[in-house]
C-alpha cells in the first residue's frame, strides 16, 4: 500500500496512512484513560468529571484533524467555518436548555 | 455507447486532480452540520431528563462499562480501517479499497449487534424505553446514533457492490469521501455518547 500520491494531496483534505495511524493512537489513549479512570475509581468524582470532559474535547479535536481532515487551507476552510458555526449553535442548544430546565426545577422545589 | 462511456471516464481521470468535485462533498458536510443539531437536541433532552427515573433503574445500575469499551473499540477500529480504504481509493487500488471496506463493515456490524444486544437485554429486564423518562431519553439518544450507523452500513454495502461490479467510476471516490465524512462524524458523536452518557452516568 503505497501512500506517495496521497501524501502529495494531504493538504487538499485526504489523509495518509501515517496521519491515520497518529490519529488512531491518540484516539486509543484518549479513550482508554477516561474509561480507566471511571472503571477503577482512582480519583474523586469532581476531578474525574472534569478530566473526562477535557479528554473528550481533545479527542473530538484529534478526530477533526486526523480523520475529518479539517484545516484552514484555501479549499478546506469552509468546512471548518461550517463546523465552528454549528458548534456555537450546539453549545447554545445544549447549554441553554439544561440551564433553563435546571433553573426551573430549582425554583419549583 | 460503451466506448464513449469509457472515454468519459478516462478523460475525467486525467483531470481528476483539477476537479475533485469538492462542492458535492462540501454539500454533504453541510448536511452533516444539520445532523449535528439533531444530535444536539437529543443530547439536550437526555441532559434534562436523565435524573427522572420514576423510581426505576438509574444510569449507575444499568451501564456495563467493559461492554461499552468493546463497542467503542469496534467503532474506533472501523474508523481507521475506513481511513485505509480511502488511502487505497485515492491510489485507485480497487482490491485494497474493497478489503478495507469489508473490514470496516465487519467492525460496524459488530458495533450494531452489540448495541442491539444491550437494548434487548434492557427491555427483557423490564427497563424498556416506556419505563421512565431517563430510559426514553437514553434509548432515543443511543438509538438515533445506532440508526445512523445502520444507514452507514447500508450505504457501505451499496458502495462495495458498486466497486465489485464496475470498479472505479468517475464519481466513486466522491461517494466514498462522503461516506468517509459520515462514518468519522458518527465516531465523533459516539465520543460524546460514551463520555456524557456512559462514563458520566457511571462515575
Amino acid at each position: 500500500m503505497s501512500n506517495h500520491s496521497s501524501d502529495s494531496h494531504s493538504t487538499s483534505g485526504h489523509g495518509s496512512v501515517k496521519s491515520y495511524l497518529i490519529g488512531f493512537v491518540l484516539s486509543v489513549i484518549l479513550t482508554g484513560v477516561p474509561f480507566w479512570m471511571v472503571m477503577t475509581h482512582t480519583f474523586a468524582n469532581g476531578p474525574t468529571y472534569i478530566t473526562i470532559i477535557i479528554l473528550a474535547v481533545i479527542q473530538i479535536l484529534v478526530h477533526m484533524k486526523y480523520f475529518l481532515h479539517l484545516n484552514f487551507s484555501e479549499e478546506g476552510k469552509w468546512d471548518t467555518y461550517a463546523i465552528m458555526f454549528a458548534a456555537v449553535i450546539i453549545i447554545m442548544v445544549v447549554g441553554l436548555s439544561t440551564w433553563l430546565m435546571y433553573a426551573a426545577n430549582a425554583m419549583m422545589m | 455507447m460503451s466506448t464513449t462511456h469509457m472515454n468519459a471516464h478516462v478523460a475525467h481521470d486525467e483531470h481528476h486532480d483539477h476537479h475533485p468535485a469538492p462542492h458535492n462533498v462540501f454539500g454533504f458536510w453541510l448536511y452533516l452540520m444539520t445532523d449535528c443539531l439533531l444530535f444536539a437536541s437529543v443530547f439536550a433532552t437526555y441532559a434534562v431528563l436523565f435524573m427522572n427515573t420514576a423510581g426505576g433503574v438509574s444510569s449507575k445500575d444499568i451501564f456495563e462499562l467493559d461492554f461499552v469499551l468493546v463497542e467503542t473499540a469496534a467503532l474506533l477500529i472501523s474508523s481507521i480501517t475506513y481511513g485505509f480504504a480511502m488511502v487505497c481509493a485515492h491510489n485507485r487500488n480497487r482490491a485494497g479499497t474493497l478489503l478495507w471496506l469489508f473490514v470496516t463493515f465487519a467492525f460496524g456490524a459488530v458495533f450494531i449487534c452489540m448495541e442491539l444486544y444491550e437494548f434487548h437485554h434492557l427491555i427483557e429486564a423490564g427497563n424498556g424505553p416506556q419505563r421512565s423518562a431517563f430510559l426514553t431519553a437514553f434509548f432515543t439518544l443511543v438509538g438515533t446514533h445506532g440508526l445512523h450507523v445502520t444507514a452507514g452500513l447500508i450505504w457501505m454495502a451499496i458502495l462495495i457492490v458498486e466497486l465489485l461490479k464496475s470498479g472505479f467510476g468517475s464519481r466513486t471516490v466522491t461517494r466514498l469521501s462522503c461516506l468517509s465524512l459520515f462514518w468519522h462524524f458518527l465516531d465523533v458523536v459516539w465520543i460524546c455518547v460514551f463520555t456524557f452518557v456512559y462514563l458520566m452516568g457511571a462515575v
